[in-house]
C-alpha cells in the first residue's frame, strides 16, 4: 500500500503549512504544498491527491470577512471541482481559516450536496481573537475518519469562530444528522454555549463539521498544533504520573485517521 | 471622487459583537446613557462600476448571507440620518494604508469586474442619546478615546464619507539645491530644525565642509540621505561617542563596554554578532537561531495600534533580513506603561491615556503578529507614572536559519531589487522623529511619521524571500526600516556603490516627490541584491508568491550613491563621507546617587492583605488579558506557554520552543526588566534585568552556560551630564555581571531622548535597560513550569533574603520608594543559577519559579494559583544575610533566588547538587488551597488561593471574564 499524497494547500496569507504538512507526514502520507496560484492555473493537479488540507492562517488577511477572499478567488475554477474530488474518494481537512474557507465555499457542511452558503463562522462574543487550549468532543457523525467518542484537548485561535446556521432548521439538522462532528464541551464533558469553554459563542457548541458523505472536515481549533506530545500544555504533569510522555499529541488522532482511511481506499 | 457606498451590518435577528464592543468602549470612556450599538463596515467603490456590478459584488462577496445585510448608495446619493441614532463615521486620513482596499480590489479582479479604485470606512450607529451639540461632541470625544484616532483616522459626526480621494497635484519633479555656503552655525541649526533633520551644529558644519570641498549645495535628496544615515536611530551617536565620565575618557561607549564583553568572552556558540540586522547563535550542527529586540517607542505614543503592530512588523523583517534570511519562529514584547488607572486630572494635554495607549498597543501586536503567523510566546509589562508621555515599546523577533547562510556580501554589478509594500508618503522622517523629544504637540506634527500595517503584505514577502533564499538567488539582503531606501540601500552599498533609479519604485498613489519615496519609511518593505544570472528566477518566484518586486538599480564598485529619477541625478554622494564622515559625539557625563532614604513604616499589620495588595499591583498582575489575544502556537513549536498549570492561567517565566517539528532540541526565551529600581540607583535596575532574565531561563530549564543576552535601552535625554552618567553606570554594571556570568550580548538597541515636555515640565522615563535572554538546550523534555504539581511536596527556597525592598511592590503599595534596592553578588549569583541548573536537570524538582516582583509571598501565590494547590510556609526557614523582620521575608526583591517544588525523596540528590548554595526547605505544598505564612509558631497570614487568584487577576480583567471564572 503506497502512502496517500496530502496536497497542503498554500495561499497568501495561509500560515499554518507546515505543521498541516508535517503532521500528515508523520502519519504516513506523502505531503507536497501547491500553492492557490499553481493550483488555478492548472486545477486539474487536484487529481494527482487523495487529501486535500487548507491549512489555518489569514488568508487575504480575512480582510472583508475571515476566507471570503480566498474562497471567492476558488469559487470559480475550483469549487466545483473540489466538490468532483470529494465525490471521487477525496478527503478534505480544513483548519480553523481553512474551515472559514471551505465554509463560505460552502463545502460544508454540504448538506444537499451542492455548494451554498448553510452556515457561517463569524466574530467572537468577545469580538476579538483569542488563543486558548479547548476540550472537544468527537460525536457520532458521517465523518469517516474521525472516530467518535474522544475527549480531545486541542487550542483554539481566531476572532470570527462562533457558528451561526442560516435558519432554526439548519441548526437543528447539523446536530440531528450527524454533521457536528466536534463539539466544545464543559468539565463534565457536555456541549456548551459557556465561555469560555465555547471560547467563541457558537450555537450548541459546534467546533467542526463534516459535510454529507463524510469526507470533508472542517474544524476551527488546531489538531495541527496538537499532534506531537510537547504540544499538549500539560504534558509536564502527564510525564510525571507515566515517568514518559506518550507517543502523541490530542491532535494525531485526525491525521492518522484520514490517512489510515485514505490508505484503505488508495 | 464620488464612489458606490457599500453599508454591511448585522441581520436585525442577529447578534452583533462588534457593536457591543463599540457600546462598552463608548461607555468606559465616560459617555453615559448609549443603549444600543449598530456596526456597519463600509465600502467604497469607484462610480464606473454599473449597479448591477455593485450589487452582485455586495452580495457575492462583502457581506456574509448567513448573517449579514447590505444596503447600497448610489454615487452623490446622501440619504438623510435615521432620526433616533447617532452616527459615527470613521475613515483612514488620504495616504493611510488601507489593506482591506487592496483585498476589495483582489475580489474584484477574481470576479473579472472592472478594477476602480476602493476604500473603506467603519460606522457605529448608536442609540440613545440626545440631539445636541453638547452630545456630539461627547460622542467625538468618547469616540477618539474608544474607538478611533485622530492623526490616522477622520471623525464624521452623522454624515457620510464624500467618497474616495481624488488624484494628488503632481509631484515637484526639479532638482532642489539647499545652499549652506556661508551659513553660521545658528543658521545651519535653524535649517535642521526647520527641515525636520535632527542633526546638530557639528553635523550641519561637516555637512557644509564637505560640500564646500566639492564646489557646489547640497541637493534636498543628498541632505535627507545624511539626516537619516546619520540619525541617532541609525548611527547610534551617543552610545558610539566619546564619553567624559569621573575622570575617564571612554571612546565608543557601546564598544569598549557590550561589545568587549562578547569580545572577551569569544563562545564558540555566537555565528554572528553587531555586524548584522540580528544576532546569530548556533543552535545544532545545521542551523542557527538569531534574535533581535527593537523599540517602537515614538510612533506608539501617537498612534499605538499602527505603531505598535508597525514594530512587530520592523523587527520581524529585521530578522528576515538576517544573513541570506531567516524564518521568524517568535515574537517577543514588552511594554511600559503609565498606571491605567490614572486619573484624567493627572494626563499631561498632548498625551495619550495609558488605557487607550495599553489597548492599541495590545490590538497592535495582535493583529500584526497573529495574521503573520508568528507565535507571541513572551512578555512583560510594567508600570510607572513616568512613562506617561514616553510609553515604552519593546518588540522582539527571533528566526533560525540554515548556518550556511550567515553571511551575507552584496558584490559589484549585483542587481539592487526592491521587494513587497508600494511606497507612499507614510513614515517620511520616522528615524529623525525618533530622535527628538515629545512634547503636546508631538501628536499634529509627526502624524507624518506614523504608520499602519500591512501584514499579509508583509506574509507575501516572507513567503518570497523564503523561496529565494532556499533556492540561493540572491547575495545580499536588508529590510527597508528607519530611513528607508535611503538606509538600505546606503547600507548595502557601503564599500561598493550604487545607481539607483527612483522611477522604478512601485508607489501607492502618484504625486511623490524623488526625496520623499528615497526616505519614506513604507512598511513591508525588503532590499535585496541578485546576481544578475538569478534575476529572472528570483522576479518570476516573487510572481508566483503574489509578491511585487522590481530592479531599482545596480551595485557600482566606486564607492559613490547616485540616485536619479527619470534619469536625471538627485543625489551623488560619496558613501565614505556618508557612512564615516559623522563627527564624533563628545559628551559629559557625571552620576550623583539620589538621595533616597529607606521609609519609617509602622510594623505591618496584616500580611495577607499586603499580599493581597501586592499580587493586584499592575505589574505583578495577571496578563492573561493580554497574552491570550495573542497567537502563541502557530508553527506548533511550543513546548512552554506564556500560560501554565491546571486551567493554564498561570504564570510562566519563559517560553520553550522546539522549532524543528519533530525534534526536542529547543530554546528558551525570557526577559528581565525592572524600571523602579532604576529610579535608586541605575546600577541595581540593570544587574538584576540581566539576573531576572537568567533566572527566567534557568527557572524553565534553560543551560545559563548556553545562554546569549541583548540589551535594549530606553533613557532620557543623555545631553544632560547626569543623564548620562546613569547609563554609564548602569553599562557598565551591566556588563561586569554579563562577564561573570559568561553570557554575551549579542545584540541591543538604544531608544534616547525619551522625555516629554509640557507647559509646566518634563518628564523623563527612568532608565531602563530590558534584557532579553536565549538559551538553547538539548531537550525539552528536561523544561519546567511554575505551577505546583503535587501534594506534600517539599518548597525549597533557594538563595539568600536581604534587606532589600528598594523599589519594591511591597513599598510602592504603601506608597514609597526607599533605598535599598536590590544588588546581585555576581559570583554568587553565578553559583546559584549554575547549581540550580544542576539540580533541574537532574529532575530534583517538578516545579520552579523565580523570585522577583513581590518576593517569595507572589512567587508562591503564583506557583499555588497555577496548580489550584495550597502552600505552608515558615518564614522562618529561610536563610538571610542577618536578622531580618518577616515582613522583609515576605516581601523582600532580593536577587538570584528560586523557588522549588521538590519530591521528599528527591531532597538528598538536591542537597548535592546545590552544594554550598544557601538553601532552605521553607514549607509545603498543601491540598487545602490556602496559602499560610508563618514565622516559627507564630501564624502570619493565612490567604485562600481563590482570593489571591481574584486579587491577581482583577486590575487587568478588561473583558470581565477572568474573575468570574475565580468562583467557578
Amino acid at each position: 500500500m503506497s502512502a496517500p499524497k496530502a496536497l497542503i494547500l498554500r495561499a497568501p496569507g495561509i500560515n499554518c503549512e507546515r505543521e498541516t504538512h508535517h503532521a500528515f507526514t508523520r502519519a504516513g502520507a506523502t505531503s507536497e504544498y501547491l500553492h492557490i496560484q499553481q493550483l488555478l492555473q492548472d486545477p486539474r493537479q487536484l487529481d494527482r491527491f487523495a487529501i486535500l488540507a487548507v491549512p489555518g492562517g489569514f488568508s487575504y488577511g480575512d480582510d472583508i470577512s475571515s476566507g471570503r477572499v480566498l474562497a471567492q478567488e476558488m469559487k470559480g475554477k475550483l469549487g466545483e471541482r473540489v466538490l468532483q474530488f470529494v465525490d471521487r474518494g477525496g478527503l478534505v481537512l480544513g483548519i480553523c481559516n481553512g474551515f472559514q474557507v471551505l465554509v463560505r465555499l460552502g463545502l460544508l457542511p454540504c448538506t444537499k450536496a451542492r455548494l451554498e452558503e448553510e452556515v457561517t463562522l463569524t466574530h467572537n462574543l468577545s469580538s476579538h481573537y483569542e488563543c486558548r487550549w479547548v476540550t472537544l468532543k468527537t460525536e457520532k457523525s458521517r465523518c469517516l475518519f474521525l472516530p467518535a467518542g474522544l475527549l480531545l484537548r486541542w487550542p483554539a485561535a481566531h476572532g470570527e469562530g462562533r457558528l451561526v446556521a442560516r435558519d432554526a432548521a439548519t441548526q437543528q439538522l447539523l446536530v440531528d444528522e450527524g454533521f457536528a462532528a466536534v463539539r466544545y464541551v464543559d468539565d463534565a464533558g457536555e456541549p456548551t454555549e459557556r465561555y469560555p469553554q465555547n471560547p467563541n459563542g457558537a450555537r450548541l457548541g459546534i467546533a467542526g463539521l463534516c459535510n454529507h458523505n463524510g469526507r470533508v472536515l472542517g474544524v476551527m481549533p488546531h489538531p495541527d498544533r496538537s499532534y506531537l506530545p510537547t504540544h499538549m500544555p500539560d504534558w509536564r504533569r502527564t510525564m510525571l504520573a507515566h515517568g514518559k510522555l506518550p507517543e502523541d499529541g490530542d491532535g494525531m488522532v485526525v491525521f492518522r485517521e484520514m490517512v489510515k482511511v485514505a490508505a484503505a481506499e488508495g | 471622487m464620488q464612489a458606490w457606498r457599500i453599508d454591511v451590518l448585522a441581520k436585525a435577528d442577529q447578534l452583533d459583537p462588534v457593536g457591543d464592543a463599540a457600546k462598552r468602549a463608548l461607555t468606559a470612556a465616560g459617555l453615559s446613557g448609549i443603549t444600543g450599538v449598530r456596526a456597519r463596515r463600509g465600502y467604497l467603490l469607484g462610480a464606473e462600476l454599473t449597479a448591477q456590478q455593485v450589487e452582485g459584488f455586495a452580495r457575492d462577496v462583502l457581506c456574509d448571507p448567513v448573517v449579514e445585510q447590505f444596503v447600497v448608495h448610489a454615487p452623490g446619493a446622501r440619504p438623510a440620518p435615521a432620526a433616533d441614532i447617532h452616527a459615527v463615521t470613521i475613515v483612514p486620513r488620504p495616504g493611510v494604508t488601507d489593506p482591506v482596499a487592496h483585498s476589495v480590489q483582489k475580489a474584484l479582479n477574481d470576479m473579472h469586474l472592472p478594477m476602480v479604485a476602493a476604500g473603506t470606512y467603519r460606522c457605529f450607529d448608536v442609540r440613545g442619546l440626545e440631539r445636541s451639540d453638547v452630545v456630539k461632541s461627547q460622542l467625538l470625544q468618547a469616540a477618539r478615546k474608544g474607538l478611533a484616532n485622530d492623526t490616522v483616522q477622520e471623525l464624521l459626526f452623522d454624515t457620510i464619507p464624500d467618497g474616495l480621494p481624488g488624484a494628488p497635484p503632481p509631484p515637484d519633479l526639479a532638482v532642489q539645491s539647499v545652499p549652506l555656503a556661508g551659513l553660521d552655525e545658528a543658521a545651519l541649526v535653524a535649517l535642521s530644525q526647520k527641515g525636520g533633520l535632527a542633526l546638530d551644529g557639528h553635523e550641519m558644519k561637516a555637512i557644509q565642509s564637505h560640500f564646500d570641498g566639492l564646489g557646489r549645495a547640497p541637493t534636498r535628496l543628498e541632505l535627507e540621505t545624511l539626516a537619516q544615515t546619520w540619525s541617532e536611530h541609525c548611527k547610534h551617536k551617543t552610545l558610539t561617542g566619546t564619553v567624559r565620565f569621573e575622570g575617564r575618557t571612554i571612546d565608543n561607549l557601546l564598544k569598549s563596554t557590550i561589545a568587549k564583553v562578547t569580545r572577551d568572552l569569544d563562545r564558540d556558540f555566537c555565528v554572528s554578532v553587531f555586524v548584522d540586522n540580528a544576532g546569530i547563535v548556533k543552535f545544532d550542527d545545521e542551523d542557527s537561531v538569531c534574535i533581535k529586540v527593537e523599540t517602537h517607542n515614538r510612533p506608539s505614543a501617537i498612534e499605538p495600534f499602527g505603531g505598535a503592530g508597525t514594530g512587530v512588523g520592523g523587527v520581524i523583517r529585521d530578522v528576515l533580513g538576517t544573513g541570506l534570511a531567516a524564518r521568524p519562529i517568535a515574537n517577543t514584547d514588552v511594554f511600559c506603561f503609565a498606571p491605567p488607572d490614572l486619573g484624567r486630572a493627572e494626563l499631561p494635554q498632548g498625551c495619550l491615556h495609558p488605557l487607550t495607549v495599553l489597548k492599541g498597543v495590545v490590538a497592535g501586536v495582535r493583529d500584526y503578529g497573529n495574521p503573520m503567523g508568528i507565535p507571541t510566546v513572551n512578555g512583560s509589562v510594567h508600570f510607572d507614572e513616568d512613562f506617561v508621555g514616553n510609553p515604552l515599546v519593546y518588540v522582539g523577533n527571533v528566526g533560525i536559519l540554515p548556518t550556511a547562510r550567515a553571511h551575507k556580501k552584496a558584490n559589484p554589478g549585483d542587481k539592487i531589487v526592491a521587494l513587497g509594500g508600494r511606497t507612499g508618503r507614510d513614515g517620511i522622517h520616522g528615524a529623525t522623529f525618533s530622535s527628538l523629544e515629545l512634547h503636546t504637540e508631538s501628536e499634529t506634527l509627526s502624524s507624518g511619521a506614523v504608520q499602519i500595517g500591512d501584514p499579509i503584505t508583509e506574509r507575501k514577502v516572507m513567503d518570497a524571500v523564503m523561496a529565494c533564499a532556499d533556492r540561493d538567488l540572491f547575495s545580499a539582503i536588508t529590510d527597508c526600516g528607519a530611513g528607508g531606501f535611503s538606509s538600505a540601500v546606503g547600507e548595502m552599498a557601503e564599500g561598493l556603490g550604487a545607481d539607483v533609479q527612483l522611477d522604478a519604485a512601485p508607489l501607492k498613489y502618484a504625486g511623490l516627490a524623488p526625496w520623499e519615496i528615497w526616505i519614506s519609511e513604507a512598511q513591508e518593505r525588503m532590499v535585496l541584491a541578485v546576481p544578475p544570472a538569478k534575476l529572472d528566477e528570483l522576479l518570476q518566484l516573487c510572481e508566483a508568491e503574489a509578491c511585487e518586486a522590481v530592479v531599482l538599480g545596480t551595485f557600482r564598485d566606486d564607492n559613490r550613491l547616485i540616485v536619479r529619477h527619470q534619469d536625471v541625478v538627485h543625489a551623488d554622494l560619496d558613501l565614505h563621507f556618508l557612512h564615516d564622515g559623522l563627527p564624533k559625539r563628545v559628551l559629559e557625563a557625571s552620576y550623583k546617587a539620589p538621595a533616597h532614604r529607606e521609609p519609617t513604616l509602622p510594623p505591618e499589620q496584616d500580611h495577607g492583605a499586603a499580599l493581597l495588595k501586592v499580587l493586584g499591583d499592575f505589574g505583578v498582575c495577571s496578563k492573561e488579558w493580554i497574552v491570550r489575544q495573542y497567537d502563541h502556537e502557530v508553527q506548533a513549536a511550543s513546548a512552554g506557554k506564556p500560560l501554565c498549570g491546571v486551567r493554564e492561567d498561570g504564570p510562566a517565566d519563559a517560553a520553550v520552543l522546539a522549532p524543528k517539528l519533530g525534534s526536542l532540541r529547543g530554546v528558551v526565551l525570557a526577559n528581565g526588566l525592572n524600571p523602579r529600581y532604576s529610579k535608586i540607583d541605575p546600577a541595581a535596575m540593570a544587574e538584576c534585568a540581566l539576573d531576572e532574565a537568567m533566572r527566567n531561563v534557568v527557572a524553565t530549564g534553560g543551560d545559563p552556560d548556553y545562554t546569549v543576552v541583548l540589551d535594549n535601552y530606553c533613557w532620557g535625554n543623555t545631553r544632560d551630564p547626569q543623564c548620562l552618567g546613569e547609563l554609564v553606570r548602569a553599562t557598565e554594571a551591566l556588563c561586569a555581571l554579563a562577564t561573570t556570568y559568561r553570557t554575551p550580548f549579542v545584540s541591543g538597541k538604544d531608544s534616547l531622548h525619551n522625555e516629554f515636555r509640557t507647559t509646566a515640565r518634563t518628564i523623563r522615563i527612568p532608565g531602563c535597560i530590558l534584557v532579553t535572554a536565549m538559551s538553547v538546550i538539548a531537550d525539552v523534555r528536561l523544561t519546567l513550569t511554575s505551577d505546583l504539581k503535587g501534594d506534600g511536596n517539599q518548597l525549597v527556597l533557594v538563595g539568600t533574603t536581604k534587606d532589600e525592598l528598594g523599589g519594591s511592590v511591597y513599598y510602592k503599595s504603601k506608597g514609597e520608594l526607599g533605598r535599598n534596592a536590590p544588588r546581585v553578588d555576581p559570583e554568587r549569583a553565578k553559583a546559584t543559577l549554575h547549581a540550580v541548573h544542576r539540580a533541574l536537570q537532574a529532575r530534583c524538582a517538578v516545579s520552579a519559579h523565580d523570585l522577583s516582583e513581590g518576593g517569595v509571598a507572589a512567587a508562591v501565590a503564583e506557583m499555588a494559583i497555577g496548580g489550584r494547590l495550597g502552600a505552608a510556609i515558615d518564614l522562618a526557614a529561610m536563610p538571610t544575610d542577618g536578622p531580618l523582620d518577616p515582613t522583609r521575608r515576605m516581601f523582600s526583591e532580593s536577587q538570584s533566588r528560586f523557588l522549588l517544588e521538590v519530591p521528599p525523596d528527591r531532597l538528598p540528590d538536591l542537597r548535592a547538587n546545590l552544594g554550598d548554595v544557601p538553601f532552605a526547605v521553607i514549607g509545603q505544598v498543601t491540598a487545602a488551597p490556602t496559602l499560610r505564612f508563618a514565622d516559627g509558631a507564630r501564624e502570619l497570614a493565612t490567604v485562600a488561593v481563590a482570593d489571591a487568584e481574584r486579587a491577581w487577576k482583577a486590575p487587568l480583567d478588561l473583558d470581565g471574564t477572568l474573575t468570574q471564572e475565580v468562583s467557578r
